[in-house]
């Protein structure tokens, strides 16, 4: 990790920290943070009354804990495999720096 | 950018479904050639499919004061190129449709289309026109994961406003651009910020790789 890297790691974070500060104290009931899906969903069921949705999901979390638990399952997933690889390049990079 | 389950009619979902299946099944094929040439691609390829797992499961605040998931899409753009990334890009939306209600069988091919296959292409055209003008592989792997994420959402914005015009189209299409593109910009910036530093990490590791895939000159190993 060279130093160009940790300043870029850290506008990354910033960039994503600044919302909490600009909407301090708001929450999903004042309609924030909610998510932007639902809000393009919800345009449409306002301004397209008649439209039934004519398929609905195989299957649905039961509950936001079920929910969080499948979506750090999915990040966990990828996070084991690029880990594995990067893993894998970093000993390749190391023994080909010793040559 | 998933369009949810059900909130597509047929029409479009068949006309998305067609062009989608049409460029993964081109994506399938480059897979397998291109793993059949090259050992060192399959592990570069889960590199890519991972980065799409973990960045599309992470739903991230924004300064519009809405939530939105970045793509991933960039990175497997400039390795493998567009196609390939579309096969990628539905695993991941596969898992979500199934496990998560997070879009769904029936809109499957519209959200394959916006995040596997119009974002990548616009970040390809990017990718492509940069590094003709020597822009060096960090700053255009920048542009080419900003312009995917960011694409990604403008497409979800045309598909909705194709199927739901309303009384005026482009009044349509503003406000559905105004809920998913604005939100995206920032956390396109911080996916292109982070998509490059992976990139850079790449190609200091295995340089020799990148090159068999074409992704970068010969001449630019050791460059850096």
């Amino acid at each position: 990790m060279n130093t160009k890297n940790i300043v870029l790691l850290i506008i990354i974070a910033i960039i994503f920290i600044i919302p909490f500060f600009m909407y301090n104290g708001l929450g999903e009931d004042e309609g924030y943070f909610g998510g932007s899906d639902d809000a393009g969903s919800s345009y449409i069921e306002e301004n397209n009354p008649d439209y039934k949705t004519w398929s609905d999901v195989v299957w649905e979390p039961p509950s936001g804990e079920i929910e969080s638990l499948l979506f750090a399952l999915q990040a966990a997933i990828g996070g084991l495999i690029f880990g594995y690889v990067f893993g894998m390049y970093n000993t390749q990079r190391k023994a080909r720096d010793q040559k | 950018m998933h369009i949810m389950e059900g909130y597509l009619p047929p029409f479009w979902c068949a006309v998305w479904y067609v062009l989608a299946i049409i460029v993964v099944a081109y994506g399938v094929y480059q897979i397998k050639k291109i793993t059949e040439s090259n050992d060192e691609a399959l592990p570069l390829l889960a590199l890519s499919g991972a980065f799409i797992f973990i960045l599309s499961s992470l739903k991230l605040p924004s300064v519009s004061g809405s939530c939105s998931h970045p793509c991933g899409n960039g990175l497997g753009t400039v390795l493998f190129g567009p196609a390939v990334t579309a096969v990628l890009a539905t695993l991941a939306l596969l898992f979500q449709a199934l496990l998560l209600a997070h879009g769904g069988l029936t809109v499957m091919g519209a959200n394959v289309f916006s995040m596997g296959i119009f974002g990548p292409f616009c970040g390809y055209l990017v990718w492509k026109a940069l590094r003709s003008m020597n822009v060096s592989g960090s700053i255009a792997m920048f542009f080419t994961a900003l312009v995917s994420d960011l694409l990604t959402y403008v497409m979800t914005s045309i598909e909705l406003a194709l199927a739901f015009p309303g009384a005026n189209m482009l009044t349509t299409l503003a406000a559905f651009l105004s809920i998913f593109a604005v939100t995206q910009i920032p956390l396109a910036i911080a996916e292109g910020l982070l998509t490059s530093i992976i990139y850079d990490y790449i190609v200091k590791a295995r340089p020799d790789i990148l090159v068999k895939l074409n992704v970068i000159p010969e001449e630019e190993v050791g460059a850096n």
